[in-house]
Protein backbone atom coordinates (compact mmCIF):
# COMPACT_ATOMS: atom_id res chain seq x y z
CA UNK A 1 0.00 0.00 0.00
CA UNK A 2 2.55 2.54 1.12
CA UNK A 3 4.89 2.03 -1.82
CA UNK A 4 2.63 3.63 -4.41
CA UNK A 5 2.66 7.06 -2.87
CA UNK A 6 5.35 9.69 -2.92
CA UNK A 7 4.70 10.76 0.62
CA UNK A 8 4.70 7.44 2.40
CA UNK A 9 7.01 7.13 5.37
CA UNK A 10 7.78 3.93 7.16
CA UNK A 11 6.53 4.04 10.75
CA UNK A 12 9.26 4.61 13.25
CA UNK A 13 11.94 5.90 10.92
CA UNK A 14 11.89 9.50 12.02
CA UNK A 15 10.82 9.45 15.64
CA UNK A 16 7.46 10.81 14.65
CA UNK A 17 5.48 7.75 13.59
CA UNK A 18 2.14 9.15 14.58
CA UNK A 19 2.65 12.04 12.16
CA UNK A 20 3.90 9.76 9.45
CA UNK A 21 0.57 7.94 9.65
CA UNK A 22 -1.09 10.75 7.76
CA UNK A 23 0.98 9.97 4.69
CA UNK A 24 -0.53 6.57 4.22
CA UNK A 25 -3.01 6.47 1.35
CA UNK A 26 -6.66 6.39 2.29
CA UNK A 27 -7.50 3.16 4.07
CA UNK A 28 -10.21 0.89 2.82
CA UNK A 29 -13.46 1.78 4.48
CA UNK A 30 -17.19 1.47 3.78
CA UNK A 31 -18.49 3.25 0.67
CA UNK A 32 -21.86 4.32 -0.74
CA UNK A 33 -23.28 1.31 -2.57
CA UNK A 34 -25.18 3.03 -5.37
CA UNK A 35 -26.49 6.37 -6.59
CA UNK A 36 -29.77 5.79 -4.77
CA UNK A 37 -27.86 4.95 -1.59
CA UNK A 38 -26.01 8.24 -2.05
CA UNK A 39 -29.23 10.20 -2.65
CA UNK A 40 -31.05 8.66 0.30
CA UNK A 41 -28.08 9.02 2.63
CA UNK A 42 -27.67 12.71 1.92
CA UNK A 43 -31.42 13.37 1.99
CA UNK A 44 -31.77 11.73 5.41
CA UNK A 45 -28.66 13.50 6.58
CA UNK A 46 -29.92 16.91 5.46
CA UNK A 47 -33.33 16.34 7.05
CA UNK A 48 -31.70 15.67 10.43
CA UNK A 49 -29.71 18.87 10.30
CA UNK A 50 -31.49 21.69 12.08
CA UNK A 51 -29.61 24.96 12.25
CA UNK A 52 -27.06 23.65 9.78
CA UNK A 53 -26.05 20.16 8.75
CA UNK A 54 -22.41 20.00 9.81
CA UNK A 55 -22.87 18.31 13.19
CA UNK A 56 -24.95 15.60 11.54
CA UNK A 57 -22.53 15.19 8.66
CA UNK A 58 -19.68 14.45 11.03
CA UNK A 59 -21.71 11.97 13.04
CA UNK A 60 -23.29 10.17 10.08
CA UNK A 61 -20.39 10.05 7.63
CA UNK A 62 -17.51 9.56 10.05
CA UNK A 63 -18.98 7.79 13.07
CA UNK A 64 -21.87 5.77 11.62
CA UNK A 65 -21.35 5.10 7.91
CA UNK A 66 -17.57 5.53 8.11
CA UNK A 67 -17.32 6.71 4.51
CA UNK A 68 -14.58 9.03 5.78
CA UNK A 69 -12.04 8.78 8.59
CA UNK A 70 -11.83 11.66 11.02
CA UNK A 71 -8.61 12.84 9.35
CA UNK A 72 -10.10 12.64 5.84
CA UNK A 73 -13.13 14.53 7.08
CA UNK A 74 -11.04 17.42 8.40
CA UNK A 75 -9.05 17.60 5.15
CA UNK A 76 -12.11 17.44 2.90
CA UNK A 77 -13.88 19.91 5.12
CA UNK A 78 -10.97 22.33 4.67
CA UNK A 79 -11.41 22.13 0.89
CA UNK A 80 -15.21 22.42 1.14
CA UNK A 81 -14.78 25.47 3.33
CA UNK A 82 -12.23 27.34 1.22
CA UNK A 83 -14.27 27.00 -1.98
CA UNK A 84 -17.33 29.23 -2.41
CA UNK A 85 -20.74 27.72 -1.81
CA UNK A 86 -22.49 26.03 1.10
CA UNK A 87 -19.85 23.91 2.87
CA UNK A 88 -21.96 20.83 3.49
CA UNK A 89 -23.21 20.84 -0.09
CA UNK A 90 -19.64 21.17 -1.36
CA UNK A 91 -18.59 18.25 0.83
CA UNK A 92 -21.46 16.07 -0.36
CA UNK A 93 -20.59 16.81 -3.99
CA UNK A 94 -16.95 15.91 -3.37
CA UNK A 95 -17.93 12.56 -1.87
CA UNK A 96 -20.42 11.86 -4.66
CA UNK A 97 -17.80 12.67 -7.32
CA UNK A 98 -15.21 10.47 -5.65
CA UNK A 99 -17.34 7.32 -5.92
CA UNK A 100 -19.58 7.94 -8.95
CA UNK A 101 -18.06 10.87 -10.88
CA UNK A 102 -20.18 13.75 -12.17
CA UNK A 103 -23.41 11.77 -11.74
CA UNK A 104 -22.51 11.15 -8.11
CA UNK A 105 -21.83 14.83 -7.51
CA UNK A 106 -25.18 15.83 -9.03
CA UNK A 107 -27.07 13.13 -7.12
CA UNK A 108 -25.42 14.20 -3.85
CA UNK A 109 -26.32 17.82 -4.59
CA UNK A 110 -29.92 16.87 -5.35
CA UNK A 111 -30.15 14.72 -2.24
CA UNK A 112 -28.88 17.53 -0.07
CA UNK A 113 -31.30 20.16 -1.43
CA UNK A 114 -34.48 18.69 -2.96
CA UNK A 115 -36.51 17.44 0.00
CA UNK A 116 -35.15 20.03 2.46
CA UNK A 117 -36.20 22.75 -0.02
CA UNK A 118 -39.77 21.43 -0.06
CA UNK A 119 -39.76 21.21 3.74
CA UNK A 120 -38.52 24.77 4.22
CA UNK A 121 -41.17 26.12 1.82
CA UNK A 122 -43.85 24.16 3.67
CA UNK A 123 -42.57 25.58 6.95
CA UNK A 124 -42.70 29.10 5.54
CA UNK A 125 -46.36 28.55 4.61
CA UNK A 126 -47.19 27.18 8.06
CA UNK A 127 -45.10 29.62 10.05
CA UNK A 128 -46.67 32.63 8.33
CA UNK A 129 -49.69 31.88 10.53
CA UNK A 130 -47.97 31.49 13.91
CA UNK A 131 -44.91 33.74 13.69
CA UNK A 132 -46.29 36.03 16.41
CA UNK A 133 -46.99 33.33 19.00
CA UNK A 134 -44.49 33.63 21.92
CA UNK A 135 -44.19 29.85 22.30
CA UNK A 136 -43.19 29.50 18.64
CA UNK A 137 -40.53 32.20 19.02
CA UNK A 138 -39.31 30.53 22.23
CA UNK A 139 -39.02 27.18 20.49
CA UNK A 140 -36.95 28.83 17.74
CA UNK A 141 -34.64 30.31 20.38
CA UNK A 142 -34.24 27.01 22.20
CA UNK A 143 -33.44 25.15 18.99
CA UNK A 144 -30.94 27.85 18.07
CA UNK A 145 -29.11 27.37 21.38
CA UNK A 146 -28.97 23.61 20.83
CA UNK A 147 -27.69 24.15 17.27
CA UNK A 148 -24.85 26.28 18.64
CA UNK A 149 -23.94 23.46 21.03
CA UNK A 150 -23.99 20.90 18.21
CA UNK A 151 -21.52 22.88 16.12
CA UNK A 152 -19.24 23.44 19.11
CA UNK A 153 -19.23 19.71 19.90
CA UNK A 154 -18.29 18.93 16.30
CA UNK A 155 -15.25 21.16 16.63
CA UNK A 156 -14.30 19.52 19.96
CA UNK A 157 -14.53 16.03 18.46
CA UNK A 158 -12.32 16.90 15.50
CA UNK A 159 -9.47 18.15 17.71
CA UNK A 160 -8.33 14.52 17.90
CA UNK A 161 -7.59 14.61 14.18
CA UNK A 162 -4.78 17.10 14.85
CA UNK A 163 -2.67 14.44 16.61
CA UNK A 164 -1.42 13.26 13.23
CA UNK A 165 -0.85 16.76 11.87
CA UNK A 166 2.57 17.34 10.35
CA UNK A 167 2.89 20.78 11.98
CA UNK A 168 2.98 19.35 15.49
CA UNK A 169 0.69 19.96 18.46
CA UNK A 170 2.01 23.33 19.61
CA UNK A 171 1.72 25.04 16.22
CA UNK A 172 -1.75 23.53 15.75
CA UNK A 173 -2.97 24.88 19.08
CA UNK A 174 -1.49 28.30 18.35
CA UNK A 175 -3.16 28.45 14.93
CA UNK A 176 -6.49 27.36 16.39
CA UNK A 177 -6.28 29.95 19.17
CA UNK A 178 -5.40 32.81 16.81
CA UNK A 179 -8.22 31.80 14.45
CA UNK A 180 -10.74 31.72 17.29
CA UNK A 181 -9.66 35.16 18.53
CA UNK A 182 -9.72 36.64 15.02
CA UNK A 183 -13.10 35.23 13.98
CA UNK A 184 -15.12 34.87 17.18
CA UNK A 185 -13.81 37.79 19.23
CA UNK A 186 -12.43 40.36 16.77
CA UNK A 187 -14.92 39.45 14.00
CA UNK A 188 -12.33 39.77 11.22
CA UNK A 189 -13.56 38.73 7.76
CA UNK A 190 -13.21 35.02 7.07
CA UNK A 191 -11.58 35.63 3.70
CA UNK A 192 -8.64 37.48 5.26
CA UNK A 193 -8.17 34.94 8.02
CA UNK A 194 -8.13 32.11 5.53
CA UNK A 195 -5.74 33.89 3.17
CA UNK A 196 -3.24 35.15 5.76
CA UNK A 197 -3.33 32.49 8.46
CA UNK A 198 -4.10 29.64 6.06
CA UNK A 199 -1.30 30.79 3.77
CA UNK A 200 1.27 30.94 6.56
CA UNK A 201 0.17 27.58 7.96
CA UNK A 202 0.31 25.94 4.54
CA UNK A 203 3.83 27.25 3.98
CA UNK A 204 4.90 25.91 7.37
CA UNK A 205 3.29 22.53 6.63
CA UNK A 206 5.03 22.50 3.22
CA UNK A 207 8.37 22.99 4.93
CA UNK A 208 7.63 20.28 7.50
CA UNK A 209 6.62 17.82 4.81
CA UNK A 210 9.94 18.50 3.07
CA UNK A 211 11.88 17.94 6.28
CA UNK A 212 10.04 14.67 6.84
CA UNK A 213 10.82 13.49 3.33
CA UNK A 214 14.48 14.39 3.77
CA UNK A 215 14.64 12.34 6.96
CA UNK A 216 12.88 9.45 5.22
CA UNK A 217 15.25 9.59 2.22
CA UNK A 218 18.42 9.61 4.31
CA UNK A 219 17.58 6.28 5.94
CA UNK B 1 -50.77 35.86 4.04
CA UNK B 2 -52.98 36.52 1.06
CA UNK B 3 -51.44 39.96 0.58
CA UNK B 4 -47.67 40.36 0.55
CA UNK B 5 -46.32 43.34 2.51
CA UNK B 6 -44.91 44.82 -0.69
CA UNK B 7 -46.35 45.10 -4.18
CA UNK B 8 -43.74 45.38 -6.88
CA UNK B 9 -43.50 45.01 -10.64
CA UNK B 10 -40.54 43.08 -11.99
CA UNK B 11 -39.60 43.18 -15.67
CA UNK B 12 -37.68 40.48 -17.50
CA UNK B 13 -34.59 42.61 -17.06
CA UNK B 14 -35.22 42.72 -13.31
CA UNK B 15 -35.42 38.93 -13.09
CA UNK B 16 -32.24 38.66 -15.11
CA UNK B 17 -30.60 41.20 -12.80
CA UNK B 18 -31.69 39.18 -9.77
CA UNK B 19 -30.23 36.05 -11.35
CA UNK B 20 -26.86 37.58 -12.22
CA UNK B 21 -26.60 39.22 -8.80
CA UNK B 22 -27.01 35.86 -7.10
CA UNK B 23 -24.49 34.33 -9.51
CA UNK B 24 -21.99 36.92 -8.29
CA UNK B 25 -22.86 36.31 -4.65
CA UNK B 26 -22.35 32.60 -5.26
CA UNK B 27 -18.70 33.10 -6.16
CA UNK B 28 -18.21 35.31 -3.09
CA UNK B 29 -19.80 32.87 -0.67
CA UNK B 30 -16.63 31.52 0.90
CA UNK B 31 -17.56 30.06 4.26
CA UNK B 32 -21.16 29.49 3.19
CA UNK B 33 -24.03 31.39 1.59
CA UNK B 34 -24.82 33.04 4.92
CA UNK B 35 -21.61 35.10 4.67
CA UNK B 36 -23.15 37.00 1.74
CA UNK B 37 -26.30 37.90 3.69
CA UNK B 38 -25.23 41.51 4.40
CA UNK B 39 -24.58 42.18 0.70
CA UNK B 40 -27.82 40.41 -0.30
CA UNK B 41 -29.77 42.53 2.15
CA UNK B 42 -28.21 45.72 0.80
CA UNK B 43 -29.14 44.83 -2.79
CA UNK B 44 -32.66 43.47 -2.28
CA UNK B 45 -33.94 45.62 0.59
CA UNK B 46 -32.06 48.93 0.34
CA UNK B 47 -31.19 49.22 -3.35
CA UNK B 48 -33.96 47.57 -5.35
CA UNK B 49 -36.77 47.69 -2.74
CA UNK B 50 -37.91 44.20 -3.77
CA UNK B 51 -38.12 42.89 -0.21
CA UNK B 52 -38.86 44.29 3.26
CA UNK B 53 -36.34 44.04 6.07
CA UNK B 54 -38.75 41.87 8.06
CA UNK B 55 -39.13 39.47 5.13
CA UNK B 56 -35.38 39.19 4.81
CA UNK B 57 -34.81 38.54 8.53
CA UNK B 58 -37.59 35.99 8.84
CA UNK B 59 -36.21 34.15 5.81
CA UNK B 60 -32.94 33.61 7.64
CA UNK B 61 -34.55 32.70 10.98
CA UNK B 62 -36.89 30.17 9.40
CA UNK B 63 -34.17 28.52 7.34
CA UNK B 64 -32.08 28.12 10.48
CA UNK B 65 -34.96 26.45 12.27
CA UNK B 66 -35.74 24.17 9.34
CA UNK B 67 -33.81 21.00 8.57
CA UNK B 68 -31.28 21.16 5.78
CA UNK B 69 -28.38 23.33 4.71
CA UNK B 70 -28.53 26.99 5.75
CA UNK B 71 -28.27 28.00 2.08
CA UNK B 72 -32.02 27.36 1.86
CA UNK B 73 -32.61 30.81 3.30
CA UNK B 74 -31.85 31.93 -0.25
CA UNK B 75 -34.89 29.98 -1.46
CA UNK B 76 -37.08 31.77 1.09
CA UNK B 77 -35.67 35.13 0.02
CA UNK B 78 -36.55 34.27 -3.59
CA UNK B 79 -39.97 33.00 -2.52
CA UNK B 80 -40.73 36.33 -0.82
CA UNK B 81 -39.52 38.39 -3.78
CA UNK B 82 -41.81 36.27 -5.97
CA UNK B 83 -44.74 36.80 -3.59
CA UNK B 84 -44.20 40.55 -3.73
CA UNK B 85 -43.99 40.49 -7.54
CA UNK B 86 -46.95 38.19 -8.11
CA UNK B 87 -49.45 39.59 -5.64
CA UNK B 88 -49.08 36.78 -3.10
CA UNK B 89 -50.68 33.35 -2.87
CA UNK B 90 -54.09 35.03 -2.69
CA UNK B 91 -53.61 35.85 -6.38
CA UNK B 92 -53.99 32.17 -7.23
CA UNK B 93 -51.93 30.38 -9.84
CA UNK B 94 -50.05 33.54 -10.84
CA UNK B 95 -49.05 34.16 -7.21
CA UNK B 96 -47.74 30.62 -6.82
CA UNK B 97 -46.00 30.81 -10.19
CA UNK B 98 -44.12 34.00 -9.33
CA UNK B 99 -43.17 32.67 -5.88
CA UNK B 100 -41.75 29.50 -7.40
CA UNK B 101 -39.99 31.51 -10.11
CA UNK B 102 -38.35 33.52 -7.34
CA UNK B 103 -37.15 30.32 -5.67
CA UNK B 104 -35.76 28.94 -8.94
CA UNK B 105 -33.99 32.15 -9.97
CA UNK B 106 -32.30 32.74 -6.60
CA UNK B 107 -31.40 29.11 -5.85
CA UNK B 108 -30.03 28.30 -9.31
CA UNK B 109 -28.14 31.60 -9.32
CA UNK B 110 -26.70 30.86 -5.88
CA UNK B 111 -25.73 27.25 -6.58
CA UNK B 112 -24.61 27.06 -10.21
CA UNK B 113 -21.30 28.98 -10.16
CA UNK B 114 -20.06 27.72 -6.79
CA UNK B 115 -21.06 24.11 -7.47
CA UNK B 116 -19.31 24.15 -10.85
CA UNK B 117 -16.16 25.65 -9.40
CA UNK B 118 -16.17 23.27 -6.44
CA UNK B 119 -16.66 20.26 -8.67
CA UNK B 120 -13.60 20.96 -10.81
CA UNK B 121 -11.36 22.37 -8.07
CA UNK B 122 -12.09 19.56 -5.61
CA UNK B 123 -11.64 16.94 -8.32
CA UNK B 124 -8.23 18.41 -9.20
CA UNK B 125 -7.30 18.52 -5.52
CA UNK B 126 -8.29 14.90 -4.99
CA UNK B 127 -6.42 13.64 -8.07
CA UNK B 128 -3.32 15.47 -6.87
CA UNK B 129 -3.76 14.74 -3.18
CA UNK B 130 -0.27 13.27 -2.86
CA UNK B 131 1.38 16.43 -4.22
CA UNK B 132 3.32 18.25 -1.56
CA UNK B 133 1.51 21.63 -1.96
CA UNK B 134 -1.92 19.96 -1.79
CA UNK B 135 -0.94 17.99 1.32
CA UNK B 136 0.60 21.10 2.86
CA UNK B 137 -2.59 23.09 2.29
CA UNK B 138 -4.83 20.46 3.86
CA UNK B 139 -2.53 19.91 6.84
CA UNK B 140 -2.00 23.64 7.33
CA UNK B 141 -5.67 24.58 7.24
CA UNK B 142 -6.89 21.74 9.50
CA UNK B 143 -6.45 23.52 12.86
CA UNK B 144 -7.96 26.70 11.39
CA UNK B 145 -11.01 24.79 10.19
CA UNK B 146 -11.55 23.26 13.63
CA UNK B 147 -11.24 26.68 15.28
CA UNK B 148 -13.81 28.05 12.80
CA UNK B 149 -16.34 25.50 14.04
CA UNK B 150 -15.73 26.52 17.65
CA UNK B 151 -16.01 30.17 16.56
CA UNK B 152 -19.37 29.53 14.88
CA UNK B 153 -20.72 28.02 18.10
CA UNK B 154 -19.42 31.04 19.98
CA UNK B 155 -20.86 33.62 17.56
CA UNK B 156 -24.30 31.99 17.59
CA UNK B 157 -24.30 32.01 21.40
CA UNK B 158 -22.82 35.47 21.86
CA UNK B 159 -25.66 36.95 19.79
CA UNK B 160 -27.69 36.57 22.99
CA UNK B 161 -25.82 39.16 25.01
CA UNK B 162 -28.00 39.89 28.02
CA UNK B 163 -26.50 37.62 30.71
CA UNK B 164 -29.26 38.05 33.27
CA UNK B 165 -31.88 37.00 30.73
CA UNK B 166 -29.93 34.77 28.37
CA UNK B 167 -27.98 32.53 30.80
CA UNK B 168 -30.41 29.62 30.31
CA UNK B 169 -29.67 29.70 26.56
CA UNK B 170 -25.93 29.66 27.23
CA UNK B 171 -26.34 26.79 29.66
CA UNK B 172 -28.36 24.90 27.08
CA UNK B 173 -25.59 25.41 24.51
CA UNK B 174 -22.85 24.26 26.88
CA UNK B 175 -24.78 21.21 28.05
CA UNK B 176 -25.58 20.29 24.43
CA UNK B 177 -21.94 20.59 23.43
CA UNK B 178 -20.82 18.34 26.31
CA UNK B 179 -23.55 15.75 25.71
CA UNK B 180 -22.83 15.52 21.97
CA UNK B 181 -19.10 15.43 22.57
CA UNK B 182 -19.23 12.62 25.11
CA UNK B 183 -22.28 10.54 24.18
CA UNK B 184 -23.91 9.18 21.04
CA UNK B 185 -27.45 10.36 21.77
CA UNK B 186 -29.45 11.16 18.63
CA UNK B 187 -29.23 14.85 17.77
CA UNK B 188 -32.98 15.14 17.12
CA UNK B 189 -33.72 14.44 20.81
CA UNK B 190 -31.57 17.39 21.77
CA UNK B 191 -33.23 19.71 19.25
CA UNK B 192 -36.63 18.54 20.46
CA UNK B 193 -35.64 19.22 24.05
CA UNK B 194 -34.39 22.68 23.05
CA UNK B 195 -37.64 23.48 21.26
CA UNK B 196 -39.69 22.27 24.24
CA UNK B 197 -37.66 24.24 26.80
CA UNK B 198 -37.90 27.31 24.58
CA UNK B 199 -41.64 26.97 24.00
CA UNK B 200 -42.22 26.64 27.76
CA UNK B 201 -40.23 29.82 28.29
CA UNK B 202 -37.44 28.04 30.19
CA UNK B 203 -34.66 28.90 27.75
Amino acid sequence: MASDTTWSAKPGNCGCDNRAMSFLPAQKHPQPQSLSDLFMSFTLLALQGFGGVLAVVQRELVEKKQWLTREEFVEDWAVAQILPGPNVVNLSMMIGDRYFGLRGALVALAGMLTLPLLVVLAMALLFAGIADVPAAQGALRGMGAVAAGLITATGLKLIGALHTNVMGARICWALAAITFIAIALLRIRLLWVLLVLGGLASMWAYRQLGALRAVGASQ
Amino acid sequence: MSHPPLSIVMTHADWLGLFTHFMTLSLLSIGGAITTAPEMQRYLVNDRLWLTDAQFNSSIALAQAAPGPNVLFVALVGWNVGLNAGGGLGAGMAGWGFALLGVAVTMVGMMLPSATLTFFAARWGHRNRELRPVRAFKQGVAPIVIALLLSTGWVLTAGHNHPAQDWPLWLLTVVTALVVWKTRIHLLWLLGAGALLGALGLA
